[in-house]
């Protein structure tokens, strides 16, 4: 081994064995240390994961919807447009969508009603999302009663339950057929909720919208790539509000270790004079404490962060749970798709190891400066 | 502005640091004047030990500027996402004027600091310390880049807006609009492999000239600056377009990603490092007339060239496997 | 060969409380012998040994190692010369507690860097020749004042220095002690070291096996 490698060795063996030492005065900073890590880093990876999660549900989404709007509000769109879409070129696919919101009195939820376009349902069948099957205690084969606009209820047997892949969105769902949603919110034949569009070339996205707005002008095109955006910003800009809110506990934390580390005990004071007195350099002793920060920072940061981990995508962000999905009575039961990304540890580091190093560098600087003399006096 | 974790860290890191640098500029100055190596007194050992102070926040700045370097180009790739038009860093960068002078001062400062910590190095071997003005000197001279790669970084980010419909790689780098980047990406693929590999056989061959001669530092270290500087217009002009396969797609970011076995990373750690290197053994070298560094200079210097040089070999190594590797052929683009 | 120059050495330099605790020492120290520096309480024993052991720099004239001068060096290079030529025991022994005795005796190695089973073979040499082979794996607190100060002694010696330091060494010890401590000295010099000690012990100044004592008073040598 090289001799430097050797020196530091010596040094992270002696700071070890010092940092065990005095395992009291240094477990409080490793807790609190660990916690900050853990809190921000729970932060970090649940936005990630729901920010992912949207991705992945927009990935099935089509390019362009289109919605008709009369008076600022959005109304069915009649069979009509979706001939005059045809002339557009680069529209690969149309399709008229029916869709709608159900609100379920018993349960007090909002149920989505769709008529799946991907498969077909029998008259009196219903699909229904797992998080319905589970508030409403319902199996394939039960039967399901609601009550349509007409005020008169309607029976229907459950055919499947939706699997979990991506419950976050598929979990108040209830696919039906045509039929059945057109009696049951009373809508004409050949009204559709909205159109969506399939384009050919994902770069002619935004110029193809421009001609629809020109050709239907009591329409509004929206576009994925946008609802991507607006969620990526949205997602972004939250978790920075909450890093801006999370601000002052970190500097608490700078605070606390800033003390840690500039109140050496009569002790410490003590073994550094002595290892000066002994032949260590400043610089040995910068360094070997300068080890003692990484290491606790190591601990902290790999223990906070796993935890934060497990936290998020195996314990479904328990913590954040009342928080931040505490409106919804149908809490999607989805499971994260775990995932580590440099960004984010390095941010993380950012908020957590670079203001703790910031805070110890003078103190530890002062420490080391000891006179050698001082333990002949 | 735009608001994410990310940008506040790279804010806040940039404030930080300006700060640190800053006062240890001003202790720098402070101990130039009244610095008197052949004194006995109690000021003057205060003032050496204040060195290993300023020594420590040079260096810690040092780590937490590239760490942000890196930081700052992932958070630039992560936000393409959030601007219409962007398909990786270099649209995020393009949002608005202040993207690519962020990074050129992020890197400016990475190498002023790396010659900055090899002179403080070599200084600590001089039992006189007879680099005390240079070096202090020097921090003048990072000081000002420290603060302008801050503020071009906060002037940035704050102007980010998310409307503005930017232009990715795809524009940037094609021969066919104006500009530096354009005119990189416009060099003809056979002159850029010529001039990576003169460039290449320059830097090299300076180098082993250091490490069998025992001298030639500063050319060396001038060397590298020059084979740095081609080597990152070589990236964009001609190995990008090997990397993705794809003979009009010049971009220095997009090799980072995943999909392109991270072979960005095999090009950039081994080339920056190997540049900070480079210009640290051509800092030390003139210094072996002073007498007190001149038993540290030579092994300073060797030390240093080995280490640069085996890291250019792995940098046009690397760039040489992602040429011959790929699917691409330029017979119809080169002759 | 150690050479003392008008020798000058304030504290609190420039201020009210400004005190010159050596004010103009010469003096030439021979290689191989045992020195004592003898005096009262306060007479400048100690700053002045912690000036020739390169702890501490004169503010005024010259020390000169071997024709060397040390004394403009900063106290970067004055470690260096420090860890390879002198050995420290001091007056309190100084070992840190928690730590075992080998671990204490190797210490002062751990910034050279050497070889680890080198090191904690030669410190369990110094050790068994000090007879505390048995406790070289005991914490410290648990050591005898005598033991306590062999294990500083073995410290003091892990880097092979000519030249042994000791402040008052026998301060802290009874006079069975002393004794053995003074026999102790007799070795080292027997072995080629330089040993220089400070005390106002007669157990010390008055034993048979110093070379030479140099009178102190008032941070100026009196007799030599
Ligand atoms: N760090 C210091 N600051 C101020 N005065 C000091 C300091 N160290 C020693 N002195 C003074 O210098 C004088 C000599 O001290 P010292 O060398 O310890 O004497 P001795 O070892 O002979 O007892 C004493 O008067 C002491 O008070
Ligand atoms: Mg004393």
């Amino acid at each position: 081994m090289p001799t430097w490698l050797l020196r530091q060795k010596y040094l992270i063996d002696f700071t070890l064995s010092s940092l065990l030492r005095r395992r009291a005065k240094n477990l409080g900073l490793l807790l609190v240390y660990t916690l900050i890590v853990f809190v921000l880093g729970s932060v970090m990876l649940f936005t990630h994961a729901l920010r992912q999660e949207a991705a992945a549900v927009l990935e099935g989404a089509p390019e362009i919807v289109l919605q008709r709007l009369v008076a600022g509000r959005h109304d069915l769109l009649p069979a009509s447009h979706l001939e005059r879409i045809g002339s557009v070129r680069g529209v690969q696919k149309k399709e008229g969508r029916l869709w709608g919101y159900f609100y379920d009195p018993a349960t007090r939820a909002n149920y989505t009603l769709m008529v799946p376009h991907d498969r077909t349902i029998a008259g009196g069948e219903v699909v229904i999302g797992a998080g319905i099957a589970r508030t409403r205690g319902l199996a394939r084969g039960d039967f399901y009663t609601l009550r349509g606009q007409d005020g008169q209820p309607q029976t229907l047997r459950v055919a499947d339950v939706l699997g979990s892949g991506s419950e976050l969105v598929s979990s108040d769902l209830m696919l039906v057929s045509e039929d059945f949603f057109r009696r049951f919110f009373g809508i004409a034949p050949g009204l559709y909720t909205d159109v969506a569009l399939t384009v050919r070339n994902p770069n002619e996205v935004r110029k193809i919208a421009e001609k629809l707005t020109l050709l239907l002008p009591d329409t509004r095109p929206i576009l994925r790539e946008e609802i991507l955006r607006t969620y990526d910003a949205v997602f972004a800009w939250r978790e920075g509000i909450v890093y801006v809110l999370l601000v002052g506990a970190v500097l608490a934390f700078v605070v606390f270790a800033w003390d840690k580390a500039s109140g050496l005990s009569a002790e410490e004071r003590r073994e550094i004079g002595i290892l000066k007195a002994i032949g260590w350099e400043t610089g040995d002793v910068i360094r070997m404490k300068f080890w003692e920060g990484a290491l606790v920072s190591l601990t902290a940061f790999l223990v906070g962060y796993l935890a934060a981990y497990v936290h998020v995508y195996y314990s479904d962000a328990a913590l954040f749970e009342p928080v931040l999905k505490g409106w919804a009575v149908l809490y999607p039961r989805f499971q994260l798709l775990p995932t580590i990304d440099g960004l984010q540890v390095a941010t993380l580091f950012f908020f957590t190891v670079f203001p703790y190093t910031v805070a110890t560098i003078v103190p530890i600087w002062r420490a080391a400066i000891t006179d050698p003399d001082a333990v002949m006096r | 502005m735009l608001l994410n974790p990310a940008i506040l860290a790279l804010l806040g890191v940039s404030a930080i640091v300006t700060l640190l640098v800053g006062a240890a500029t001003a202790f720098g100055l402070h101990l130039l004047r009244e610095w008197d190596i052949a004194s006995g007194s109690e000021l003057q050992l205060r003032l050496e030990r204040r060195t290993y102070l300023i020594a420590t926040l040079v260096a810690f700045s040092f780590v937490a500027e590239l760490v942000s370097l890196l930081l700052f180009v992932y958070n630039a790739e992560a936000m393409h996402t959030q601007f219409v038009g962007a398909m990786c860093a270099t649209g995020v960068l393009n949002v608005n004027p202040w993207g690519w002078p962020t990074l050129f001062l992020k890197i400016a400062v990475f190498f002023t600091g790396a010659v900055w910590l090899a002179l403080n190095h070599l200084d600590n071997q001089g039992h006189d310390y007879p680099l005390v003005r240079v070096k202090y000197g020097l921090l003048l001279a990072l000081f000002p880049l420290v603060l302008a790669a801050g503020a071009a970084q906060a002037l940035f980010f704050l102007g980010l807006r998310p409307d503005v419909i930017t232009s990715c790689c795809g524009a940037l780098f094609s021969p066919e609009s104006a500009g530096v980047a354009a005119e990189v990406a416009g060099l003809a693929p056979a002159r850029a492999a010529l001039a990576l590999a003169a460039s290449g056989a320059l830097v090299l061959g300076a180098g082993s000239w250091v490490l069998l001669r025992g001298s030639g530092g500063g050319p060396f270290g001038a060397a590298g600056l020059l084979a740095f500087v081609v080597a990152i217009a070589a990236v964009v002009s001609l190995v990008a377009l090997y990397v993705y396969e794809h003979p009009h797609h010049h971009c220095p970011f997009c090799v980072l990603k995943p999909g392109h076995d991270h072979v960005g990373y095999w090009l950039y750690v081994p080339l920056f490092a190997a540049t900070a290197l480079a210009l640290g053994a051509g800092a030390v070298a003139p210094w072996r007339r002073v007498p007190s560094l001149a038993h540290a200079v030579p092994g300073e210097v060797r030390r240093r060239t080995r280490l640069a040089v085996i890291g250019y070999a792995l940098f046009y190594a690397v760039a040489t496997y992602a040429i011959l590797r790929s699917n691409l052929t330029m017979t119809d683009v080169w002759w | 060969m150690i050479e003392l120059r008008e020798v000058r050495k304030a504290f609190n330099q420039g201020r009210t409380n400004e005190f010159w605790a050596i004010r103009g020492v010469s003096l030439t120290l021979e290689d191989n012998r045992v020195t004592v520096l003898k005096g009262p309480s306060g007479s400048g024993k100690t700053t002045l040994l912690s000036m020739i052991g390169c702890l501490s720099r004169p503010t005024e004239g010259r020390i000169l190692l071997e024709g060397r001068a040390l004394s403009g060096l900063p106290e970067r290079f004055l470690t260096e010369v420090r860890r390879r030529t002198f050995g420290f025991i001091f007056q309190q022994f100084n070992l840190i507690k928690g730590l075992s005795v080998l671990e204490n005796v190797m210490l002062p190695a751990y910034p050279i860097g050497r070889p680890r089973g080198a090191l904690e073979t030669e410190a369990s040499e110094l050790l068994e020749r000090f007879a505390l082979g048995e406790k070289a794996r005991y914490r410290v607190e648990w050591l005898s004042g005598g033991e306590a100060q062999r294990t500083a002694i073995c410290r003091a010696l892990i880097n092979g220095p000519r030249i042994l330091v000791a402040d008052e060494p026998t301060a802290n010890l009874d006079t069975r002690l002393s004794r053995d401590f003074m026999s102790i000295v007799r070795d080292l010099r027997a072995v080629g070291k330089t040993v220089l000690l400070s005390s106002h012990d007669p157990e010390v100044y008055d034993s048979p096996f110093v070379d030479r004592v140099v009178q102190m008073r008032d941070g100026r040598v009196t007799d030599c």
